[in-house]
């Protein structure tokens, strides 16, 4: 076999116009209703018609029976370069790579990166029951708890192997509370406190209320096109640094206490140029506290099985010492389906643009966005990071 | 005599002096039939399965299917029953002269020794004593055996022991002499066969059968309300089923009794 | 320490009956290779025929060798708790009602990693747990992860027994006192602490042996019971049809005839009429009542046994009328076995070769003796089987047949 090919850096690839259909907990519209309304937002933002974009790339749970072609009519747009990325809280970073390889190669110019998901009152248990084949053979019928059930087994295991404890968790969400708290959009209005997270109701030991996201319908989008249409349609615009993805990493761990990013990161710094430590802030995949805690192990931050340590070290807030999930994360802000993926990024957007309002971490230049996704079955596939940069 | 026999006959019936028994037991899955060794064919009982009640499989109306044995409930025997009778002539239910379906009857009344033994067999004698009586028996009637029997229910009725059933009937000398002496038209009996439950080990075996049905007579069983009869008197209508080449068949009996002027 | 399982109490009768609800049924055609080790009660996991690997979820592919030779093997039953939980919370309306649940991951010792239903005196992460299959109320099989040592009253785990069909505190009926099983089955049942066993007694006016046997065991009931009659079997089913909650079908009718005999037709009638038909007038008067009360409380209604003969499985020519019978008798099972599943009831088939009885007195032994008979059926009972396989004939047939059925067809009779 030849030696790998070194990989081509995202030079000139930036991301400009981020945006968030404010959530809802309940929708009666279908997952349509909520990709136009951020297609039409995508387009006011550009200044130009819908019908420019010549890239779609979507992601949703609930879009059947339709598929990304389908959507084209749906919606009016003739694009050359189309993606369905059902990929969960991957498919935003991978989304973003797709899309930057095609502006890059002149396959597109502008691709418009879509998630949306709608929430009705019975969508989330059919989502649940019919999640993957694996998931439905051997996951579901074992109490049916769901994502709260299997990936409370792997809390509840990396508690006992490293010492990790509620309260850990509770700190972290508590964080993004107090985060969400400046963000309009979110959908939790109220503050929490560690003993309200402590003693709320059992939903899978040793999940508590808090610990769970709050299943809604919404929507997140943002643009990828080279630097040069950014600039001659007279659009701010972040920069792509690096990007990586990988699925299914370490199959033989007998028990998930690691993501895929382990693989990937010293490609994902070196590409960038960058260090862990240069980080102004980080957009963690945040499904459960103790996914952003591996996170924070496997990007670097700190070594396996000292996440907790780390926790206890930063205060995670907006003003603090580690800038963490600063819209609030889906904790607190909400899981819009397959947009959960695609929150942090559109966070980390507007953060590196400056326009991130009451959240808004102060000369935020270099920030860092993962995403995490798929429990097919007891473990989670798809890990993606991607380092953006302020212009 | 008045030429107009039936109007009388109807006038009678209107009137009440002629009364209607009824001699035939309800047909019902629970009512008993005759047990062969397992090894071999058995009588079906009598079984009821509904069509429909008013509902999705009719809307209007009420039906059911039936099935049974020819032997079932109150029945009637007819020659071809019996190998002695197989090779006669008129010798099943559907070739059965209509004239034979109405005849009078003796009943004999042996109540008080069927109570004491459930063994009880109606010999020559009693037969005489009875002659003795009401007169001799006459030629085409039928002779009804009364014990009560048809009073008792379920196991009592059947009363099956391990050497098989014990229940009242003719002996064979009794059999043959009413068939040859009294040309009797038939044997009727409130058992569940026109022989005695222990009939099988007589000499011939099932004498009753081999009789009756050898010389073309028949048999009537598990008949009731034999206690509202006079011992003479009393006109049998039997009329089975008219089932092809049938051995017999479920059918109602009823019996003509004039009533005893009061004036 | 699982808490013992009370006595009932006499069901409050202003109480709403809970509607029997199924936990998740959806699976994978491959994933029923699990269901049909569950329903003998064998452990089989996929295993790769060409790299020897065990594999889980069922999949198409090794996942180590891309051999798509994946066939379900016996596989060891020991395991490895990795982690727990305890579910509070769930959109599922089966599960709903049953919480908290427990599960677990276990690595077994063959490798695979399973999520497991987990018997509640599991200790925790670390402990060695002992693996079995079983089927659920859906019918579908699902892992189920015990101490791998006794504990007290670790048969009346909830989990567990949502599992299997335990006649401890269950009302019973047996079809056919006069079946020679009859007496050994209300035995064992009584053993296996059953509450109360009703026996029924088709023409009771005639007499049998086992009747005097049958009346001296405490909690046995003589009913009026006549398969060949509808009359007979709704009337029961209105009398005591809501308080069955396991019933044993024992019906049969063997008489000898050859196919060409005179009377061969009306045998064979009378024998479908005793078997098929009996078993179709159980189903009619007693499965509405069975499938209503498949959630009423932790002694509801839980299972139909119909003991069936190994020849209808493939018909043996000196028992023909009988093999038509039961190949009738499974048919009308599966069906039976479809129609009450909304109602979680269990429909077992037991299938025996010849049992040690008159009616097959000219066989050779081996045969099965009724209390060996009655032993299978609480055993399976007790641990959730749907096929049982009683005797050396039958487990021979069953592995010929799986072998090459035709091999069967050609040698029967011989």
């Amino acid at each position: 076999m030849v030696p790998p090919r070194r990989r081509q850096s995202y030079d000139g690839v930036v991301l400009a116009v981020p945006v968030t259909v404010p959530y809802q907990r309940y929708s009666i519209e279908t997952a349509h209703w909520w990709m136009g309304k951020a297609l039409r937002a995508l387009a006011e933002g550009a200044g130009i018609s819908h019908r420019d974009f010549d890239g779609f790339s979507v992601a949703s749970f609930t879009m059947g029976p339709d598929v990304a072609v389908g959507l084209t009519q749906h919606f009016g747009l003739s694009p050359r370069h189309i993606d369905h990325v059902p990929m969960g809280g991957a498919s935003g970073i991978v989304s973003l790579r797709r899309a930057a390889r095609a502006v890059q190669a002149g396959d597109a110019d502008i691709v418009a990166c879509v998630a949306a998901d709608t929430n009705s009152v019975d969508s989330f248990r059919n989502l649940l029951e019919g999640f993957s084949r694996f998931s439905q053979d051997a996951v579901y019928p074992y109490g049916a708890g769901g994502a709260n059930g299997s990936f409370a087994l792997i809390a509840r295991h990396y508690m006992d192997r490293y010492g990790a404890t509620r309260e850990d968790f509770g700190k972290l969400c508590v964080a993004q509370r107090e985060n969400a708290l400046k963000n309009p959009h979110a959908l939790m209005k109220k503050p929490l406190t560690l003993d309200q997270y402590m003693s709320a109701r059992v939903i899978a030991e040793p999940f508590r209320l808090f610990d769970c996201v709050m299943p809604c319908a919404g929507a997140e989008a943002f643009l990828v096109m080279r630097e040069e249409t950014a600039t001659s349609l007279g659009l701010p615009f972040v920069r792509l640094l690096s990007a990586i993805e990988r699925h299914n990493a370490f199959p033989d761990d007998p028990m998930q206490v690691r993501g895929g990013w382990v693989m990937d990161r010293d490609e994902l710094y070196g590409m960038a140029g960058v260090a862990p430590d240069d980080m102004d802030f980080v957009q963690t995949y945040d499904d459960y506290a103790v996914i952003s805690m591996m996170q924070f192990e496997d990007l670097g931050f700190c070594a396996k099985g000292e996440g907790a340590d780390f926790v206890r070290q930063h205060t995670f807030t907006i003003d603090g010492s580690f800038p963490h999930n600063t819209s609030g994360g889906q904790l607190s802000v909400g899981q819009a389906g397959a947009a959960g993926g695609h929150l942090g990024i559109t966070e980390a957007i507007r953060q590196l643009l400056g326009i991130a309002g009451g959240t808004q971490v102060r000369d935020a230049r270099l920030g860092l966005v993962s995403g995490f996704g798929m429990i097919n079955y007891d473990r989670g596939l798809a890990s993606a990071a991607a380092v953006l940069a302020r212009a | 005599m008045n030429g107009d026999i039936l109007g009388v006959f109807a006038e009678a019936l209107a009137s009440g002096r002629i009364r209607v028994v009824d001699l035939t037991c309800t047909l019902s899955p629970d009512f008993p039939v005759i047990v062969m060794p397992p090894e071999l064919g058995q009588s079906a009982p009598f079984r009821m399965e509904r069509i429909s009640h008013y509902d999705g499989s009719g809307p209007a109306w009420y039906w059911n299917n039936l099935s049974f044995g020819e032997h079932t409930g109150t029945h009637f025997d007819a020659p071809i029953h019996w190998y002695t009778g197989r090779d006669l002539p008129l010798n099943s239910v559907d070739t059965l002269p209509p004239a034979d379906m109405i005849a009078p009857a003796c009943v004999i009344n042996c109540v008080a020794q069927a109570a004491r033994d459930p063994d009880f067999l109606l010999t020559i004698s009693d037969v005489t004593k009875w002659e003795e009586q009401h007169g001799r028996v006459p030629a085409r009637s039928w002779v009804l055996l009364r014990t009560d029997w048809s009073n008792k229910t379920g196991a009592a009725y059947a009363n099956l022991q391990p050497d098989g059933a014990h229940t009242p009937g003719p002996d064979a000398d009794v059999m043959r002499w009413l068939v040859e002496e009294r040309d009797i038209l038939g044997f009727g009996t409130e058992t569940i066969g026109t022989d005695a439950g222990q009939a099988g080990h007589f000499s011939p075996p099932y004498p009753a059968h081999h009789y009756l049905h050898g010389a073309g007579r028949y048999g009537l069983q598990c008949l009731a309300n034999l206690g509202q009869l006079p011992p003479v008197g009393a006109m049998i209508v039997a009329a089975p089923l008219k089932i092809q080449n049938g051995s017999g068949s479920p059918l109602r009996v009823l019996a003509l009794v004039q009533e005893r002027s009061t004036g | 320490m699982t808490e013992p399982l009370a006595k009932p109490k006499r069901k409050n009768p202003l109480a709403r009956t809970r509607q029997p609800l199924l936990p998740p049924s959806a699976r994978s055609r491959k994933a029923h290779g699990l269901t049909l080790a569950a329903s003998v009660g064998r452990f089989m996991l996929q295993c790769c025929g060409e790299c020897g690997r065990y594999t889980y979820p069922a999949r198409e592919a090794c996942p180590s060798c891309l051999s798509s030779a994946l066939s379900f093997r016996d596989a060891p039953t020991g395991g490895l708790l990795l982690s727990e939980t305890r579910i509070e919370v769930t959109s599922d309306p089966y599960y709903r009602e049953r919480m908290p649940w427990r599960a677990g991951l276990v690595k077994l010792d063959c490798g695979p990693n399973v999520v497991t239903h987990l018997h509640g005196d599991c200790g925790g992460s670390g402990v060695r747990v002992a693996m079995s299959l079983q089927l659920d109320k859906a019918g579908q099989a699902v892992f189920f992860a015990k101490p791998v040592s006794e504990t007290p009253h670790m048969e009346d785990d909830p989990q567990w027994r949502e599992l299997i069909a335990d006649p401890k505190h269950r009302r019973v009926l047996i079809s056919d006192g006069r079946s020679a099983t009859a007496v050994a089955l209300v035995n064992a049942l009584k053993k296996a602490g059953a509450a109360k066993i009703f026996v029924g007694v088709a023409e009771q006016w005639k007499p049998f042996e086992e009747r005097s046997s049958l009346e001296a065991i405490e909690g046995v009931e003589l009913v009026d019971l006549d398969l060949t009659s509808e009359r007979s079997v709704q009337e029961l089913a209105m009398d005591i049809g809501a308080k069955v909650e396991i019933l044993v079908n024992t019906a049969d009718h063997v008489r000898p005839a050859h196919l060409f005999d005179a009377g061969a037709a009306n045998t064979v009638r009378d024998a479908m009429d005793h078997t098929v038909m009996g078993l179709m007038r159980l189903a009619q008067a007693f499965g509405p009542v069975m499938r209503s009360r498949g959630a009423d409380g932790a002694t509801g209604a839980v299972a139909w046994v119909n003991l069936l003969s190994v020849h209808g499985l493939s018909n043996a020519p000196q028992f023909g009328v009988h093999s038509v019978a039961h190949a009738a008798c499974l048919s009308l099972s599966q069906w039976l076995r479809n129609e009450l599943r909304p109602g979680g009831i269990r429909v077992i088939n037991a299938f025996t070769g010849p049992l040690d009885t008159e009616w097959f007195q000219t066989v050779p032994p081996p045969k099965v003796a009724p209390k060996a008979l009655a032993d299978a059926i609480i055993d399976g009972l007790k641990r959730g089987l749907e096929d049982i396989y009683i005797g050396d004939v039958a487990k021979d047939i069953e592995a010929r047949l799986f072998d090459n059925p035709k091999a069967v067809e050609r040698e029967a009779g011989r």
